[in-house]
């Protein structure tokens, strides 16, 4: 086992004359949670798309071992399915029902939704939504998520809450995780390490690290240091 | 409102209005406003339905032409989805195809009613033949243009999941599909159900349509009504057989959000 599940060595990427990415590396430690930031249309969900596999590198080399999922950012959700069975799916490599059916009262647990397993998902808010996509991707045995703008279609103070949540979900259920998001204070508040990236074609204009414990609380004088040092890196507050 | 009297107004109401328009009828044929000999009266219309019920011939008719419409309408359903799942999932055999397809669904059924008796006389086959020109093509029509419009996220979380060819179709493709489809299934129904009595009327010896035909050449205005009563009331029971597929918990998606 190596320790680098996710590399991305030397990619470029282009659609047509649109250069997205230009001779990109970087790689991803086992069990981090890495936050990709930067200005819309820079390529974070084309990131995304190279680590799964979606889609292949212009030139250059993308390394992925690991069972992969991906939270969307909404919708996602097969809407014929109830949220227990939206779920279940996670679980279908398991070779035993009574494995899965506990795993699944599992899962439902971890994300308070007992009493909704049986409701489909447009009897859900969006927060209740997401909340069963987060555990539909974290079910079973799985080592990578990724993670596209997640809470981005909910209200400010569900997208609190859900960022909560999923700090006590990775607690529970570790992963390597890469969070691409427009949210500095998402990024700040949840990942170990924080990549901003630069207009096209991407860069990485800068790394940080945060090293306190999750769940951060998001006044915690580090998550807004490092929130000032991303506005600042983008030209949104002073250095 | 409360539920339970919306409920009990959706039974009532409709009564008041039936017995109402039969009021307005026994007046028209009171007064007079047209020859009793072109316009029964509602207890004529009763009799003569008690009449060809007692003798036999309205069941006859009734269960032939359920006959021709269930063949054509599930013969049109089972080719019909098989390739509008098949168009949906090729943009060239779409392009190839759609111009065809929608030039055939403009076209009336009852324009082939000739070639129908040519090609199979008089009876079951016309019929059934026209039934099936006339909703074959709406289901091709909706299915791949539901097939088409299915979210490409669905399938991105299908390939995540591992899902394998079958189960695609089975597992995501056909109940995403679902509702769009049943309320196509309920459009073509009803298309069905008014094909039908044409065709009899002109293609057949017995049905529906050949009982009003055959009324209306005998001048028996009160089987002709009770013959239209028949069919309407008829078409109102497929449409609310082919409804209950929307209750089914796995589509409702489709028609509440």
């Amino acid at each position: 086992m190596n320790d680098k599940p996710l590399r991305i060595e030397d990619c470029s990427v282009s659609f047509g004359s649109v250069e997205v990415f230009r001779n990109l590396s970087l790689e991803i430690a086992r069990g981090e949670f890495l936050a990709v930031v930067g200005p819309s249309g820079c390529g974070k969900t084309t990131l995304l798309n190279l680590f799964s596999g979606f889609l292949k590198p212009t030139k250059g080399n993308v390394v992925c071992s690991g069972r992969v999922r991906t939270v969307y950012q909404h919708d996602s959700l097969f809407p014929w399915q109830t949220a227990a069975q939206n779920i279940a799916m996670g679980l279908r490599d398991l070779s035993s029902d009574a494995e899965s059916a506990r795993q699944l009262q599992e899962m439902l647990r971890l994300i308070n939704l007992e009493e909704f397993a049986e409701h489909y998902p447009h009897q859900l808010s969006g927060g209740m939504r997401q909340r069963v996509e987060l555990a539909r991707a974290l079910a079973g045995a799985t080592d990578i998520l990724l993670l596209d703008e997640p809470f981005s279609s909910l209200d400010y103070l569900t997208r609190l809450r859900l960022r909560r949540e999923l700090a006590r979900m990775l607690e529970e259920l570790p992963r390597t995780v890469v969070l691409v998001t427009h949210d500095i204070e998402e990024a700040a508040q949840l990942a170990d390490r924080i990549v901003v990236l630069s207009e096209r074609p991407a860069r990485i204009c800068r790394e940080l690290s945060v090293s306190i414990p999750r769940p951060r609380e998001l006044t915690h004088p580090t998550v807004v240091e490092t929130v000032h040092a991303i506005l600042a890196e983008f030209g949104l507050e002073q250095n | 409102m409360t539920e339970k009297r919306l409920s009990s107004g959706s039974v009532l109401l409709p009564v008041i209005v039936l017995v109402a328009a039969v009021a307005i009828w026994s007046a028209l044929w009171l007064l007079q406003v047209f020859p009793p000999s072109v316009f029964p009266s509602p207890w004529a219309v009763a009799k003569g339905l008690g009449e060809e019920l007692r003798t036999g011939r309205l069941p006859a008719d009734l269960v032939a032409s359920l006959f021709r419409v269930t063949t054509g309408f599930m013969l049109a359903v089972l080719l019909g989805i098989p390739v509008g799942l098949w168009l949906g999932n090729h943009v060239r055999s779409r392009l190839a195809f759609l111009p065809a397809i929608n030039f055939f669904r403009s076209l009336s059924p009852l324009a082939w009613i000739p070639f129908a008796i040519l090609w199979f006389g008089i009876g079951d086959l016309p019929a059934i033949f026209l039934i099936f020109m006339a909703c074959f093509f709406p289901v091709v029509v909706a299915t791949l243009s539901a097939v088409a419009s299915i979210p490409s996220v669905y399938f991105r979380v299908a390939g995540d999941y591992r899902f394998s060819g079958l189960e695609l179709l089975t597992k995501v493709t056909l109940p995403a599909i679902a509702p769009e489809v049943i309320t196509s299934l309920r459009v073509t129904a009803g298309l069905a159900w008014l094909v039908v009595v044409a065709a009899e009327m002109i293609a057949g010896r017995d049905g529906l349509g050949f009982a009003i035909w055959d009324a209306r050449n005998g001048l028996r205005m009160d089987l002709l009504v009770a013959g239209m009563i028949v069919i309407g009331v008829i078409g109102m029971v497929i449409d609310r057989v082919l409804m209950r597929l929307t209750k089914i918990r796995s589509v409702r998606w489709g028609y509440e959000r």
